[in-house]
């Protein structure tokens, strides 16, 4: 009886159904279901590139000067006989760094999952505004092919790190670096562009378009969280913008924001980096934070433990992220007394992210737990990001960061974080929702091979860094075999390298079985996994308009084995509630 | 294999490493509890036919605890790491009696500065270093660091000691060191295609064996003040970018 | 443990979202952002004003005071026609609409003129964004602002022909409203920077 779904009740549609051609359907489409898929082949092309050029350095470091395989086919000023050089390996460290964070994360958390679930989970037809929805995607496109196509240029790609501290980032003279650099932060330019408009939209879309009965309260946390991101990237992205645009300055029509000589503050690039920097990382952990609540809640067939204290962790790790970015700048120069102030507030940011970590362990808690491959991914997430965030107290305590500010600590924290945290929350969300934006299943066989290969090759590879950066081995190194106290570490390089190797094989595995049940994958019925929220109370995939009738809500977002319900242990979002209980309420 | 900190040689390394065990203890503790009892869960809670989820909303009182333990451990130990910072890095921090030395970074060296016989720094008798730090155990150094270029970073890990070089500023960096001995300084800080190779040489000698050195320092510069790049000859052979083999140093 | 949280609320279904309509919504969100871009630039001009004190130059010593005052004065003005545009096609007052639209637009036109005539003045006399800090603050603060301003003629353009063609007409006056919220937010910022970067 209560197996009803989406329940033909409230307002139909208001809709405009005319046939469209296949550029308006499939390239400028405004869909907001198309657009996601767009982002999601966009950002995996640029997840893979990413990890092709870490495979690079890997090489690099574990074997010094040893000639790259296939190394005959990079032109003289990048690899002379096969052999990387210095000004190359830092194009492939920057680039790997700016393309993970900003090509393949960001937009896989943000352009996917934003766009394809917000108006599905709310129960709105699409998002407020179609057209900049299109907008943002075709400005992300350029943003990707301007970064490529630097690789290409007279000097290379840009090589200052990530990061691009200034005056090196500033002054081609002493990077060897100049049309790169410049081709870098037009890229970041056009990517902050796009990501404004987006959570603008993202932003109205969930303040004003939700459906009957689905108050703030009954938001699925992927919705708060990725609200809340959105929020972050409004307010964060266009100081780096405007950031980025005074860099270019700086090189090209000669002023002196970040360059000493007449004035300029070198600091002041590292304020305004790490202002918008910090921010950023949350906005790449909240959404898969969001992914691990809503997964593990599904897979545990429990509601969310402490929905309320979830919601207000992500809000105080949104609002403690804008007041913790010196933490990045113990070391720089900045007044000492500012340092102590920023670890205190750094420190306090664990507070929010142990009620998140605990209540996700409460939600496992005499739960029913059914391991399908997005709950192993989510219950891998959770492990691998209290490891990152555990390690990010040893950096927020300045005395000790001293130590180990630069070294590969911090690159064991960023992946810790990045990889095990948000890439983890990702290909959680990935399986989980692949049924319902392409109407297949993917192998659940070959999925929980990929996350089993995944996890163990994870932390053979990124674990021993901790150890290496506890013994000083400094970051964004071409060649760490220079220095006497690491002297004998190449070992632990060349073990990391080729785990590294076979975490990139796992990938692969991972490409195969996406591609294969994106054509061949045994159709998927409207809700495989049993969940409550809205998304799966239409068929798979939803049609143009989302819904056949707006959905009215009448239940929380994670309603799993409600006592009153005694066929099933889900309620539905929309169900009826005299359908469900004829006792009632 | 050294697979944790280095030797630690500097008076206030051992306040440092007691902070590392600290934050140790406390991040061990939280990790034993999170990862044994997901594990824990996986086992006991798993799918069993008939059996169905405890249906609960959470609970005020868990969440008080597991928000205010955390707030207490973290309060704590940035109370406890304020006061090791103060004494290590704060402007004015360096013991009065210290010993001054200059240290100018540029792409990709370190340039020393040496009060001349005068024992002042900034005078005209100053002799400059290439990659070479030399100083007396036993006694504080203030080090005024300063950059030419773009940023780099002072690092010499065994002395817990860390300080980013930025062009137009004078950062002064103290330490103590307890030994003499062979060490070196790294560059911290990507600071361009050299960054991997910016190393000086450190040579911490006893204090009376430093006072002889100096001496001939000051004779040798007061003769060769004639012949400039004189310097150069006590600097490191400097590697190229293929060349990896290198003296241990 | 507080079982049965409120599963169900009844059948009724509460009112979500704001009484405001969408595009308003947008362009507040919008604007957040926009706050946060003038933030980060008006920011750093204080940090690099404060660490180069001594050599700044005092007001008026390069830049022309008294033509910025009246341009000033000028863009207020754009302001003031903006809300009468909008009020009258609130009022369903066609005329009126027309009138002002078009009015805002050309007022907007003329600030940007008088900016292109300073920046060719201060130009010719050799101060450019290369001139040390000041010219680099300078140039890219004013400069966004006025790029701002030229995205807000174009639209007002745009709505003029829209007006003409009675786009407004008949209370259709929401595409104004939030036109107008932009047009008064950069006329806004410009009154902080002519205090910041000219008067202080
Ligand atoms: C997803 C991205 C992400 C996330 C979520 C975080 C989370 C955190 N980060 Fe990290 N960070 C990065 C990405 C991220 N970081 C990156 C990319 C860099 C390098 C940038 C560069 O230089 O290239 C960096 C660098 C970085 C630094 C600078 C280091 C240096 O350069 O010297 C610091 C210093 O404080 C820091 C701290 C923290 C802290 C305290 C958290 C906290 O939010 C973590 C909180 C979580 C936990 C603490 C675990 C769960 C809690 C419990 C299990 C409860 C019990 C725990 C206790 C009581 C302690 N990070
Ligand atoms: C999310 C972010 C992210 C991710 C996933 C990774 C992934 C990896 N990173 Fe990452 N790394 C960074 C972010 C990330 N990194 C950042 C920000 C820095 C700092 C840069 C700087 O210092 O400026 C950094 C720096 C950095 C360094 C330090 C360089 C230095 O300091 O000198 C190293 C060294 O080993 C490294 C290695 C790796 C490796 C081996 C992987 C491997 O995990 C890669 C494994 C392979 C994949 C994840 C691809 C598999 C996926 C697919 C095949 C997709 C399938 C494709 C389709 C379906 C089309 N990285
Ligand atoms: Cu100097 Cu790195
Ligand atoms: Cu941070």
């Amino acid at each position: 009886m209560a197996t009803i779904v989406a329940e033909p009740t409230g307002i139909p549609v208001m809709e405009e159904r005319h046939e469209m051609s296949f550029v308006r359907k499939y390239v400028f489409s405004t869909d907001h279901k198309v657009i996601g898929i767009q982002f999601l082949f966009l950002s995996l092309f640029f997840l893979f590139v990413g990890g092709f050029l870490a495979m690079m350095m890997r090489w690099q470091l574990a074997w010094p000067g040893r000639a790259l395989p296939f190394g005959g086919l990079f032109p003289e000023a990048m690899a002379p006989d096969g052999i990387m050089l210095p000004e190359f390996y830092n194009s492939l460290m920057t680039m790997h760094g700016t393309f993970m964070v900003f090509f393949a994360i960001m937009l896989l958390l943000v352009g996917v999952y934003a766009n394809y679930l917000i108006p599905l989970q709310i129960g709105a037809p699409d998002m407020a505004f179609p057209r900049l929805n299109m907008a943002s995607f075709w400005l992300a496109v350029p943003a990707g092919v301007i970064a490529l196509a630097s690789f290409a240029v007279e000097g290379g790609a840009a090589g200052a790190g990530w990061t691009s501290y200034a005056p090196l980032s500033a002054t081609p003279e002493m990077s060897g670096v100049s049309l790169g650099q410049q081709m870098w932060i037009v890229s970041l330019v056009f990517l902050g562009l796009s990501s404004i408009l987006g959570s603008t939209n993202y932003i109205t879309t969930v303040i004003n378009m939700r459906a009957p009965g689905m108050t703030w309260t009954r938001l699925p946390l992927t919705v708060w969280a990725l609200f809340v991101t959105a929020i972050l990237a409004l307010l964060a992205m266009p100081v780096l913008s405007g950031a980025l645009i005074m860099l270019l300055f700086d090189q090209t029509i000669g002023t002196h924001f970040f360059l000493p000589e007449t004035g300029g503050q070198p600091l002041l690039w590292q304020h305004l980096f790490w202002f918008f920097g910090h921010p950023e990382v949350y906005i790449l952990i909240l959404p898969a934070m969001g992914f691990a609540s809503e997964i593990l809640s599904n897979g545990s067939r429990k509601p969310v433990f402490g929905y309320m204290a979830m919601v207000g962790a992500i809000v105080g790790i949104a609002f403690l992220g804008f007041i913790v970015w010196g933490h990045h700048m113990f070391m720089s120069g900045m007044n000492p007394v500012l340092g102590t102030s920023f670890m205190i507030s750094t420190l306090v940011i664990a507070v929010p992210s142990a009620i998140k970590t605990f209540n996700w362990m409460g939600t496992m808690w005499r739960g029913n737990l059914h391991f399908h491959t997005p709950m192993l991914f989510a219950i891998g997430f959770v492990m691998l990001f209290v490891i990152g965030g555990l390690s990010g107290i040893y950096m927020a305590s300045t005395p000790f960061d001293m130590f180990i500010h630069d070294t590969y600590f911090i690159v064991a924290h960023i992946h810790y974080v990045l990889f095990g945290g948000a890439l983890f929350g990702i290909f959680a969300a990935i399986y989980y929702w692949f049924p319902k934006m392409f109407g297949r299943m993917m192998s659940e066989r070959w999925g929980k091979i990929h996350f089993g290969l995944t996890f163990i090759f994870f932390n053979l590879a990124f674990f021993p860094m901790h150890s290496q950066g506890l013994a000083g081995m400094m970051r964004r190194l071409y060649d760490t075999s220079g220095y006497t106290h690491t002297a004998d570490l190449q070992g632990t390089h060349v073990f990391i390298t080729i785990a590294a190797f076979a975490l990139f094989a796992s990938g692969a595995i991972f490409a195969v079985n996406f591609f294969w049940s994106l054509a061949r994958g045994p159709k998927a019925p409207a809700n495989p996994w049993n969940a409550t929220t809205l998304e799966w109370q239409t068929p798979s995939p939803p049609r143009h308009g989302n819904w056949e009738q707006a959905p009215v809500v009448y239940h929380g977002p994670h309603e799993y084995s409600h006592p009153d319900v005694t066929d099933k242990d889900w309620l539905a979002q929309n169900e009826r509630p005299d359908v469900v209980s004829p006792a009632g309420h | 294999m050294n697979w944790s900190l280095p030797e630690n040689i500097a008076t206030f390394g051992g306040r440092i490493d007691a902070v590392f065990w600290v934050i140790t203890i406390v991040t061990a503790i939280a990790f034993v509890l999170v990862e044994v009892g997901i594990v824990w869960f996986c086992i006991k809670y798993r799918q069993r036919e008939g059996h169905r989820a405890f249906y609960t909303h959470g609970s005020k009182s868990l969440e008080v605890l597991w928000t205010a333990v955390p707030a207490l451990a973290m309060v704590a130990l940035g109370i406890y790491s304020a006061d090791v910072w103060a004494y290590i890095k704060y402007r004015d921090a360096a013991p009065a009696e210290s010993l001054h030395i200059g240290v100018r970074a540029k792409q990709f060296e370190w340039n020393i500065a040496y009060a001349g016989a005068d024992e002042v720094l900034g005078t005209s008798d100053d002799f400059t270093l290439r990659n070479q730090l030399h100083f007396p155990a036993h006694q504080p150094i203030l080090i005024w660091l300063e950059a030419e270029d773009v940023l780099h970073s002072f690092f010499i890990p065994q002395l817990r000691v860390k300080q980013d070089a930025v062009p137009g500023m004078t950062i002064p960096v103290w330490f103590e060191a307890t030994r003499s001995g062979e060490f070196q300084i790294g560059c911290a800080e990507l600071c361009g295609l050299g960054h991997y190779r910016m190393r000086a040489r450190v040579t911490i000698h006893e204090p009376e064996e430093y006072e002889r050195w100096l001496v001939e320092q000051i004779a040798s510069h007061a003769v060769a003040s004639a012949v400039p790049d004189d310097t150069e000859s006590a600097s490191e052979p400097e590697p190229t970018a293929h060349e990896h083999t290198e003296s241990g140093m | 443990m507080e079982a049965h949280a409120m599963p169900y609320y009844g059948g009724r279904t509460p009112e979500t979202g704001l009484a405001v309509y969408t595009q308003k919504v947008g362009m507040w969100v919008f604007l957040c952002s926009e706050v946060m871009f003038f933030t980060g630039l008006i920011g750093s001009y204080i940090i690099l004003r404060f660490g180069a004190s001594e050599t700044w130059p005092q007001p008026g010593e390069i830049l022309n005071i008294p033509v910025t005052a009246i341009n000033t004065f000028i863009l207020i003005c754009s302001s003031v026609t903006m809300v009468k545009a909008f009020a009258a096609s609130e009022m369903g007052d066609k005329r009126g609409t027309r009138l002002f639209t078009l009015a805002t637009a050309v007022i907007g036109a003329t600030f940007l003129g008088v900016q292109i005539y300073e920046y060719s003045e201060l130009l010719s006399h050799g101060f450019g964004p290369w001139s040390g800090l000041y010219g680099s603050t300078f140039y890219t603060m004013t400069g966004f602002h006025g790029f701002h301003v030229f995205s807000g003629v174009v639209c007002m353009t745009w709505a003029t022909v829209k007006a003409f063609r009675g786009g407004y007409d008949n209370g259709n006056y929401q595409g104004l409203e939030v036109l107008g919220l932009y047009w008064h937010f950069v006329d806004l910022v410009w009154i902080i920077l002519f205090t910041i970067v000219y008067l202080i």
